[in-house]
């Protein structure tokens, strides 16, 4: 009963997200208040009806409904009930109706949150995520139907791949997808904007909220993957330059340049037109990356064969949002007035500089995902590149990047005179050299070492820079203290957010010099690598829930000291003859000991087991620094300026009319 | 400053960056392609040892085997794609989902005795699945139809299509 309910409360959503679109574009563009007004109300009916349909899903599953393709094809009965719940949007189908939830959530907070909006302005936004909506919904009951029913209903389900019953993927799809899907909002007001010919600063002023929630959780998003893979995996990597991992680092990228130009855009009025665009770049982008890359059509021709209707539907869907708001933009963004003067000295200046090197490393970024599966579709070549192209590619990109970023947020607007903002900076410079000598003897490589000497310059600059509004030890400290206490929020989240982007790259340069070690021992004997002995100490056969789990004890000790004793382990799965690798890590804030075990071999008698040892240098900070950044990004958040003050817009003078 | 010297600037500004960037993406590109190649590919034309290429096919059934160098655990084994089999040397731990008679992408270079050491080796698929380049190639050299069900045995690729299959010299 329930998922015909749930198939039922899906087609209604749909109907509101076409009523959605329809009504209140017509309302807008005929000043008729009734049309206008009847957005937010269709916003919330979508998104009531949408979780009504997604909690029927995850009903259906908790009980174990097998006559549900979806459920019997991702679930079994001896699945934990977490992984049951989290296993709804494990899976196509599933995770385009949380897509659709998400957006629909996103729907129902502007029209809550949105309430200074003008009401023209506000029902366009909201016409337009009601049109994405629209199109997604339809995708998921023509092609992709999570309720679609099999007859006769079996016993018991085909259960999921143990490799993704994980906490850290469980919650990984959700955050990523509130980050992508978070990028809907200033793509709705970019539309909204061009439909009515006219970007303001309060218009920045609405965006950039938007574009902030969406970064910091794309970044959390982007981390609980790396996270996920260095842990589970075992191979001791972090990121593989991988299409579905470049397709979430894509959007951050264009993301970041939408967050930093709609601060000019806000402060100045300068760089419209390039926000706009950015902000149909930045929701684009996150578009063909979930659908095209996730669905794999780009990564294999033969999903076309297997379901065409799937593929040509969402290259249609694609064709129709990409180029249809670019064919928008090229046609209304010449109605868009110039904005304000200012030097390229300047703290727009410097924000131009950002956006060119990031959208530089996003295109680099681009062409390294796009050009294999091209050349494959074109010449029949079968071609990759990885991490070495990559890295080469980006990482000369990204210490310009480091280098401005300094100081891009000390210097005044408009005008700036470098010299004055320089001297302000000379215990950040020493710290840099100091940095890059201590990175020099201790890295090998120009480029870890230059991306390590970066990250301490961005640091100590946004240390610096905080401590100058404070006017730390100029004048005491209870003053300096008083002065943070009613700093702005925004700017202490800004500079965190780059001390968290200089803790990542930190993290990055010293993982290039991590170690690792792959022998074949017996147990008692002991391994020396980076300074630390590893004994196997014994190796034990367990049982666990439905597999048998080989279960080696290391003892790592440093110097004759035990540091820790790590219990590493293989599962064997007999229902799905597979195995995983359960890694050990000890951490120690600066760098994670990381032992894996493999196979046994020899007779009986002797046995000998492989051991893999990594050892990780500040592996822990990459992550930590992702975790800085989106916290940075939520004390912005929190800032009362980004919700009160100006959302007040000032009478057009000159505004071009839209009809 | 006017808008014309601005606009200059900005001009100059783009250009440097989009011009650093395709510079780097091409030269990155030129030296670090990585070609997918099949065995008998390989057997025909054989990369210089200097390049890095992924070689695919399925792992010759009973061709595995191990040995130990000391202290480190070498692993060998052939893949073929019917038609000529590459013998791979693999130092570490092979992968979880690694099986006899499955399809299996190896990452690194020829050796100048003609065999493959592998840096990587990629088998992150279950048995229904193979990587597509993997497929591709059986399906060009005849040997596997999807139509027809899920890949045969490696070891009887050879008998199985008799009759367009070149003799390997190293296939079982």
């Amino acid at each position: 009963m329930s998922p015909e309910l749930g198939h039922f409360a899906l087609a209604l959503a749909c109907a509101f997200a076409f009523a959605q679109t329809i009504l209140p574009l017509i309302g807008a563009q005929r000043r008729d208040r009734r049309l206008m007004t009847m957005a937010p109300g269709l916003a919330l009916g979508q998104v009531i009806a949408l979780g009504a349909s997604f909690l029927c899903l995850i009903d259906a599953a908790i009980s174990d409904d097998f006559s549900v393709a979806n459920i019997l094809e991702n679930s079994a009965v001896t699945k934990p009930l977490l992984y049951k719940i989290t296993g709804v949007w494990g899976n196509h189908e599933g995770s385009i109706l949380l897509w659709a939830l998400i957006l629909g959530l996103c729907g129902a907070a502007v029209a809550a949150f949105g309430r200074n909006l003008p009401a023209a302005l506000r029902a366009r936004v909201l016409a337009v995520l009601g049109g994405v909506a629209a199109g997604f919904e339809l995708f998921c009951l023509t092609t992709s139907d999570p309720f679609d029913r099999v007859w006769p209903a079996p016993l018991d389900g085909q259960g999921m791949n143990p490799l993704l019953q994980d906490p850290g993927l469980a919650f990984h799809p959700p955050i990523l997808y509130t980050g992508y899907v978070g990028f809907a909002v200033p793509f709705a007001f970019a539309i909204a904007a061009l439909i009515e010919g006219r970007v303001d600063a309060a218009w920045g002023r609405w965006v950039r909220p938007w574009a902030v929630a969406a970064w910091a959780f794309l970044t959390c998003g982007i981390a609980l993957g790396s996270w996920w893979s260095y842990y589970v995996l075992g191979w001791g990597g972090y990121w593989f330059w991988d299409p579905v991992e470049n397709a979430s680092l894509i959007p951050w990228l264009s993301g970041t340049a939408l967050m930093h130009s709609a601060i000019v855009v806000e402060k100045r009025e300068a760089l419209k037109i390039w926000t706009v665009l950015l902000a149909i770049a930045t929701f684009s982008f996150s578009l063909s990356g979930t659908f095209l890359v996730r669905s794999g059509i780009l990564n294999s021709v033969h999903a076309f064969a297997n379901d065409p209707a799937r593929g040509i539907f969402i290259l249609g869907l694609l064709g129709l949002v990409i180029g249809g708001s670019l064919a928008l933009f090229a046609w209304r963004a010449p109605s868009l007035t110039a904005g304000g003067l200012f030097s390229p000295v300047s703290r727009e200046g410097l924000l131009v500089l950002n956006n060119i090197l990031l959208c530089s490393i996003c295109a680099v970024v681009l062409t390294g995902t796009m050009y294999p599966p091209f050349m494959s579709l074109l010449f029949g070549k079968t071609i990759s590149v990885g991490k070495p192209f990559f890295d080469a590619a980006t990482i000369p990109l990204a210490i310009p990047l480091f280098a401005f970023m300094g100081f891009g947020p000390m210097l005044p607007w408009k005008r700036a005179q470098m010299w004055p903002v320089l001297r302000r900076l000379w215990i950040a410079a020493l710290a840099t050299l100091l940095a890059f000598a201590v990175a020099t003897w201790s890295l090998s490589g120009v480029l870890p070492i230059l991306c390590a000497t970066g990250a301490v310059w961005v640091i100590a600059t946004s240390a610096t820079d905080i401590a100058n509004r404070v006017a730390l030890f100029r004048i005491p400290l209870g003053q300096s203290f008083n002065r943070a206490r009613f700093l702005p929020r925004a700017a202490f989240g800004a500079a965190l957010a780059h001390a968290g982007v200089g803790v990542s790259a930190l993290g990055l340069a010293a993982m290039s010099q991590a170690q690792h070690k792959i022998v074949e021992v017996p147990v008692g004997q002991t391994e020396s690598l980076a300074g630390y002995d590893w004994t196997l100490a014994g190796v034990k056969t367990e049982p666990g829930p439905n597999y048998t789990a080989l279960v080696g004890t290391i003892e790592v000790r440093h110097n004759g000291h035990l540091v820790t004793v790590m219990h590493p382990s293989k599962r064997s799965f007999n229902a799905q003859n597979q195995t995983t690798t359960e890694v050990s890590i000890h951490t120690n804030g600066f760098s994670d000991l990381y032992g894996v075990i493999g196979d046994k071999h020899g007779d009986d008698a002797h046995p000998t087991y492989v051991l893999r040892l990594h050892y990780n240098p500040l592996a822990p900070w990459m992550w930590l620094g992702a975790l800085i950044m989106a916290f940075g990004g939520a004390l912005s958040l929190s800032d009362r300026r980004m919700r009160v003050g100006a959302p007040r817009r000032a009478p057009a003078p000159n505004t071009v009319a839209a009809e | 400053m006017k808008r014309k010297t601005r606009r200059l600037w900005l001009v100059i500004a783009c250009v440097a960056g989009l011009g650093a960037a395709a510079g780097l993406t091409l030269s990155a590109f030129s030296s670090n392609i990585v070609f997918f190649m099949t065995p008998s590919q390989v057997a025909a034309k054989a990369p210089p040892a200097d390049r890095t290429i992924r070689l695919g096919g399925m792992v010759v059934a009973g061709s595995v085997h191990r040995e130990r160098h000391g202290e480190t655990p070498v692993n060998s084994f052939e893949v073929t794609d019917g038609q000529a089999a590459v013998t791979v040397q693999f130092e570490g731990i092979l992968p979880d989902l690694f099986r006899e008679g499955q399809s299996v992408v190896a990452v690194g270079s020829m050796t100048t005795d003609g065999g493959f050491a592998a840096s990587e080796v990629l088998a992150k698929h279950d048995e229904t699945y193979m990587p597509k380049e993997v497929a591709e190639e059986l399906q060009k050299s005849g040997k596997w139809d999807p139509k027809f069900g899920p890949p045969p045995n490696a070891a009887s690729w050879n008998a199985m299509t008799a009759k367009d299959a070149k003799t390997s010299s190293r296939g079982s």
